[in-house]
């Protein structure tokens, strides 16, 4: 059965002044994909999120989600996707706890509900020893899996991911790429999640998106990129970064 | 209505558990407190053997003692207070990498900056009604006397007074946590519109007024005296762009019935006080209202004006996390 399409760009611009950050983007997205969202730092992957999630206005282009417009229904729109902000920032004198409340009775979660939910993502997120303890303290990648927790506290259809393993280290970076793909496998989510970091990417994705300043120039499973990018045949091996290089260099 | 009530409920919590909070009571506690005693002893030791004249009530808050008044004292600090409230209101969500999320839950971008105006505005109801019945109960006791109806009812005015008062000023400050991205900047904007709406319009209003009608010097006397007047007109309806004068005027004439001019407390000087412009009998309760209709009604508009500027800039404004 052909998977439902659940997120549909159709020459998607936007621009600020006369610079564009994003040019005649088209792409669709399928329920329960992950899809890797490519590119420079400054390409256009952020703002293509925003576009996405309602929170930016595009120039010009057509955005669905869920067969919904984010622009103008935003509320139903937010109530089906979770966002992760590159970076994200959380209230450092509450604890974990207090952090996930907030963010659940933002949703309309009642309490009694939200406890379970919580309790069990802390344990899952493996903040639970940590979970009465200020998130000022917190280092990089417990804020990471908190912000990661905030966004499956509303079990979203789809969770947009922006740089989910930046400032990571190595082993937070493998931790959080294996969470990733169980999302995706156990929870059947859909996810869309951006990187700078072309293995990150190879490791989880199903299909990929190579944007340099503002175009997407490829869009496809690797394998299929691979064979257009480099001209390569079924069963030689080829890594991301070689289709990545050449796309640029064609750019 | 969730989202609001949610930001509403943390935004309290916020306020309560803050040191900056806790300072600003306890400094505006301290100081009311002591002004309101130092009020009492000295209308307690003036009053010495005379027969009690009307309102001596409202005197605890309005006669200057040995500094100055309690109306005089919130009058000029009372925006600090909506100021400390809801200067980062914004920005400080914007700085922590906060504000992002919050946009992208699923309320409407509005409630964020209906319920921390809202919040702030019960954070100030609490402030000044406790100060108001802590020095009230505190006069009692020195001047034993207890208040009438109708001073109640004046004072219960200008409680409403001055919480829209402040809450003006909370929506100032709240509106320039939108505008400007750095905490300090828009706590000194906020300031700078302080200062300059509580000492300089009056400066403005007079070399306006000075441009528009100059005082002529003729040897015409009605025709000097119409000059004369038209200047003072002038520098009046100026004058009351500020929010500060609305404020001041509209105070003065609820707490003290017996002055004929609506000018505020805070620019009288002590030669007025003795001069002619006292009326013999206190000016009804009624008459006093129908008074501070107009600058009770301007100090909301204004405040609606800033509250909407606000709205309009945050609705709009790109929400980046970088």
């Amino acid at each position: 059965m052909e998977a439902k399409t659940v997120i549909q760009l159709e020459n998607l611009t936007k621009r600020y002044g006369r610079q564009a950050a994003v040019s005649n983007l088209n792409l669709e997205v399928k329920e329960g994909e992950i899809f890797g969202f490519l590119g420079p730092n400054g390409a256009g992957k952020t703002t293509t999120m925003l576009m996405i999630l309602g929170l930016t206005e595009p120039t010009s282009g057509k955005v669905r989600v869920f067969d919904l417009n984010p622009t103008r229904e935003g509320m139903k729109v937010k109530q089906m996707i979770g966002y992760l902000p590159e970076n994200v920032g959380f209230y450092d004198d509450m604890d974990a706890r207090g952090n996930l409340r907030y963010i659940a009775r933002l949703n309309g979660i009642p309490d009694n509900i939200s406890d379970g939910r919580i309790e069990s993502l802390l344990n899952d997120m493996d903040l639970a020893k940590e979970a009465d303890k200020k998130v000022g303290g917190y280092s990089k990648g417990m804020k990471q899996r908190l912000g990661i927790a905030e966004v499956l506290l509303k079990e979203p259809k789809i969770a947009f991911l922006d740089e989910p393993t930046i400032g990571l280290d190595p082993d937070g970076t493998n931790k959080m790429l294996d969470l990733i793909r169980s999302l995706s496998r156990e929870r059947k989510m859909t996810i869309f999640f951006s990187s700078h970091l072309l293995d990150q990417v190879q490791r989880i994705s199903d299909r990929v998106g190579i944007m340099i300043a503002g175009n997407l120039v490829a869009a496809g499973p690797l394998a299929e990129l691979a064979e257009r990018g480099l001209g390569l045949k079924e069963g030689e091996s080829y890594t991301l970064e070689e289709i990545y290089m050449k796309y640029f260099k064609e750019a | 209505m969730n989202g609001v009530l949610t930001i509403y409920r943390k935004e309290m919590e916020d306020h309560f558990s803050s040191m900056r909070f806790l300072l600003i009571t306890m400094l505006i506690f301290m100081v009311g407190v002591i002004i309101a005693s130092l009020s009492g002893m000295s209308v307690r030791d003036e009053l010495k053997g005379m027969a009690k004249p009307d309102f001596i009530f409202l005197l605890l808050f309005t006669s200057t003692g040995k500094l100055f008044s309690f109306v005089q004292f919130i009058g000029f600090f009372g925006p600090l207070i909506g100021i400390i409230l809801g200067f980062d209101a914004i920005n400080r969500e914007r700085s922590g990498r906060t504000l992002s999320k919050l946009v992208a839950q699923p309320i409407y971008r509005d409630a964020i900056i209906n319920g921390k105006f809202l919040a702030g505005v019960t954070m100030i109801t609490i402030l000044m009604v406790s100060l108001i019945l802590i020095i009230a109960g505190l006069g009692i006791r020195l001047i034993g006397v207890v208040p009438g109806a109708d001073e109640i009812w004046r004072l219960l005015i200008y409680l409403v007074l001055s919480i829209l008062y402040i809450s003006f000023w909370l929506g100032v400050a709240i509106l320039f946590s939108v505008v400007f991205r750095s905490t300090a900047t828009s706590a000194l904007a906020a300031l700078a519109l302080w200062i300059g709406l509580s000492f300089f319009v009056g400066l403005g209003g007079s070399l306006l007024a000075d441009a528009i009608s100059p005082i002529k010097d003729t040897a015409d006397i009605a025709e000097a005296q119409e000059a004369f007047i038209k200047n003072a007109n002038v520098q009046r309806v100026a004058s009351l762009i500020s929010p500060a004068t609305l404020y001041g005027d509209a105070t003065s004439t609820i707490l003290d019935p017996l002055r004929k001019t609506p000018r505020s407390f805070i620019l009288m000087g002590p030669l007025e006080r003795l001069s002619l412009s006292r009326f013999q009998n206190p000016l009804p309760l009624s008459q006093s209202i129908v008074i501070v209709m107009p600058f009770m009604v301007s100090l909301v508009s204004i405040t609606f004006l800033f509250f909407a500027i606000c709205y309009a800039v945050f609705m709009r404004q790109e929400i980046r996390s970088t």
